[in-house]
């Protein structure tokens, strides 16, 4: 009857919003509904400039995880990168975290170059050889005016 | 003497002038909170919210595809054109996506639901208010908030967020299609720069002004159609007609002032 | 005497520079129905109106069995209106809705009469009102005869203690007057329910009613039985209830 068929319209409706929704959210958001993928690595860097979560971590040109947060540690004052990586790529402890650009004005990513070490890295580890991010305007600057440390 | 006087009358004059729209915005906001209550209290309106869900939700889904569709099209082109001059032309995914998830599908997609149900709600209430509809419910002792407002408040916060999300979604396939099968971006670099560049941030933001714009729109809506005999600028069918003509100009209004004041916030 | 079910003392009410009421004076007994007569736009729809709180007086107040009901707790005032229903003169029918929904709205909101049970009482209803067979319709697919009796049926729909009658047979042809009329009669017959009426059936509510008001200059002037009215002496009650303006009458059937 007509009532039936305003529900059945509504659940279209309905249906079809979820849908966006989960598209948005699951695919775009990279919300992890389907539990816990990853582990956590923790990375101390003098800059991260321009850095944002969510960025790219890769390894040799494949994506292997994302920068989940940044902060600053207050005792140091050097920034603490966590990042996501997926479970089954195995690091090791010397690996080399580094901040790159994709192109010239891109966005940062973290690229980590392999080391040949055996001891294998877990959740909560901290990866200690790390390259801050070039910075641009500081390698302009010393090209211009000379290095004033030579 | 009489020039005190005047001046007197000139101050007052200031003052009602200042006092009568906070006044009116109590009032919106106590209407506001009654809908909220009543939404809530037992027992539910179920069935009056899926009407409205129908009426608000389902027969918007057509413009709002429509809408989307050509805004995603448009970002598309002049995204282009625009990045194209920095040779950056592949972050096309990213402006368009970025675009639409934060600003123009939750503001273009309830100023669309203004226009085909804001105006059809205020203009339904006002003619209930007029001719007595409203208080023989009353009378009926069935409370007139909780039976007009309750059910569009429910549905509209069910829709919106809806509707924003199919918005967003055409409108970046709509990117595509001029992006990609058009410009001849490839269509891997567009649909990856889309998925790297959008945070879960964004989409959340974008849910909570769909939220918002949700509650001002079916509130001013309603509460125009409400206060119908209220207008002393107009009786009867004109009370009506400008009931929704201000429904429509205030809530469009009030949506982008919202929309700059939750920007700024969630940024 | 007995304390009238409900009581106007001293109520005033104004809409901007418009006095209406003026200090109305008016009891009204359980049991009876009441008649409210006047001339039109003199207030009595107003005067209506305050009795089921849809207006608040200036000034004055309006009791409920001895008691003030502006000074009542809410919840004091939700059970008085329970007992009340109001049939508007514009019939006041919700257009979006059938006439099965808008007879069921007063019995389905409640959300406690069961489902076969509102059916059974709206076709029933209906059926007395002559009104079988239109349950899918909308109220502007009506006549206006039409939607006075389903404005009527909505308002008798829950059995009320009290029903207020505001023009309820304005419009209709002489045959569905008389059964409306009837059906009034008849109800106070049956339920023992207290009416007020406003109308301009002048013969014809001196019959069904057993107290007739009459406001005029934003006050009661006569309140009676209809013997009472009948032989009253006032001229303007006089020229009210046999229908003459005796001026005006003269000055047209002179220039003839």
């Amino acid at each position: 009857m007509k009532k039936t068929s305003v529900e059945t319209a509504v659940g279209v409706f309905v249906l079809i919003g979820l849908i966006s929704v989960a598209y948005l959210t699951i695919k775009l958001g990279k919300m992890d509904w389907f539990g816990d993928d990853y582990y956590t690595l923790d990375a101390r860097f003098n800059s991260v400039s321009g850095l944002k979560a969510g960025a790219v971590v890769d390894m040799a040109g494949v994506e292997i995880g994302q920068v989940a947060d940044i902060q600053l540690d207050n005792q140091r004052q050097v920034a603490i990168v966590n990042l996501k990586i997926k479970k089954g790529v195995i690091l090791t402890d010397d690996v080399i975290a580094s901040v790159k650009t994709s192109g010239l004005i891109g966005d940062k990513y973290i690229r980590l170059t392999p080391g040949g070490s055996d001891r294998i890295l877990n959740t909560g580890d901290m990866i200690i050889e790390t390259e801050s991010a070039l910075d641009i305007e500081e390698l302009v600057s010393k090209y211009v005016f000379g290095d004033a440390e030579k | 003497m009489t020039q005190s006087y005047t001046i007197t009358n000139m101050l007052a004059g200031l003052g009602r002038m200042a006092i009568s729209p906070v006044q009116e915005f109590g009032r919106v906001a106590i209407f506001f909170f009654r809908g909220v209550i009543y939404l809530f209290s037992f027992p539910l309106q179920a069935d009056k919210i899926i009407d409205q869900v129908y009426f608000i939700g389902t027969k918007s889904v057509f413009v709002i595809c429509l809408t989307g569709a050509f805004t995603g099209m448009v970002l598309g082109l002049q995204g282009y054109y625009t990045l194209v001059k920095f040779g950056s032309e592949g972050l096309l995914g990213a402006a368009v996506a970025l675009s639409l998830i934060r600003e123009m599908g939750p503001v273009l997609a309830a100023i669309m639901i203004v226009a085909r149900a804001g105006s059809a709600m205020a203009a339904e209430i006002g003619i209930m208010r007029i001719s007595e509809q409203i208080d023989a419910l009353e009378t009926m002792d069935i409370n007139p908030v909780r039976f007009l407002f309750s059910p569009r408040l429910g549905a509209a916060l069910i829709s919106f967020p809806f509707l924003t999300a199919i918005f967003d979604v055409v409108g970046i396939i709509g990117g595509y299609v001029t992006g990609s099968l058009l410009l001849g971006i490839n269509s891997g670099l567009y649909f990856s720069r889309v998925e790297s560049s959008v945070l879960m941030e964004d989409i959340n933001g974008g849910f909570a002004k769909s939220f918002c714009f949700a509650a001002i729109v079916v509130t001013i809506c309603c509460y125009q159609g409400y206060t119908t005999h209220l207008r002393k600028e107009g009786f009867g069918a004109k009370g009506v007609s400008l009931s929704t003509t201000s429904a429509v100009v205030l809530s469009c209004v009030m949506i982008l002032v919202a929309d700059y004041v939750l920007t700024s916030f969630l940024l | 005497m007995t304390v009238p079910l409900i009581e106007f003392n001293q109520v005033f009410k104004r809409f901007g520079d418009n006095a209406v009421l003026k200090g109305v004076d008016l009891s009204i007994y359980q049991g009876q129905v009441t008649a409210i007569i006047g001339k039109s736009g003199i207030g009595k729809s107003v005067l209506l109106k305050h009795i089921i709180g849809l207006l608040e007086p200036d000034q004055g107040e309006i009791r409920f069995q001895g008691q003030a009901i502006n000074a009542m707790p809410a919840v004091a005032r939700r059970a008085v209106k329970m007992k009340f229903s109001y049939m508007f003169q514009g019939t006041a029918l919700f257009d979006s809705m059938t006439i099965y929904e808008n007879v069921a709205l007063p019995l389905k909101e409640k959300g406690q009469v069961p489902f076969r049970e509102i059916q059974r009482r709206v076709r029933d209803k209906l059926a007395q009102l002559d009104l079988a067979g239109i349950e899918d319709k909308y109220p502007s697919q009506l006549s206006g005869g039409m939607k006075k009796r389903v404005a009527m049926a909505r308002a008798l729909v829950t059995d009320p203690e009290i029903v207020l009658f505001d023009e309820p047979t304005t419009g209709l042809d002489p045959i569905r007057k008389n059964t409306a009329h009837a059906m009034i009669a008849q109800y106070q017959k049956t339920f023992g329910f207290t009416g007020v009426m406003v109308s301009h059936e002048i013969p014809d509510v001196f019959y069904i009613c057993q107290r007739i008001a009459m406001l005029d200059q934003g006050r009661i002037i006569f309140q009676g039985s209809p013997a009472e009215i009948q032989n009253s002496t006032e001229p303007a009650i006089r020229q009210f209830i046999r229908g003459q303006d005796p001026e005006a009458t003269q000055a047209a059937l002179s220039e003839r």
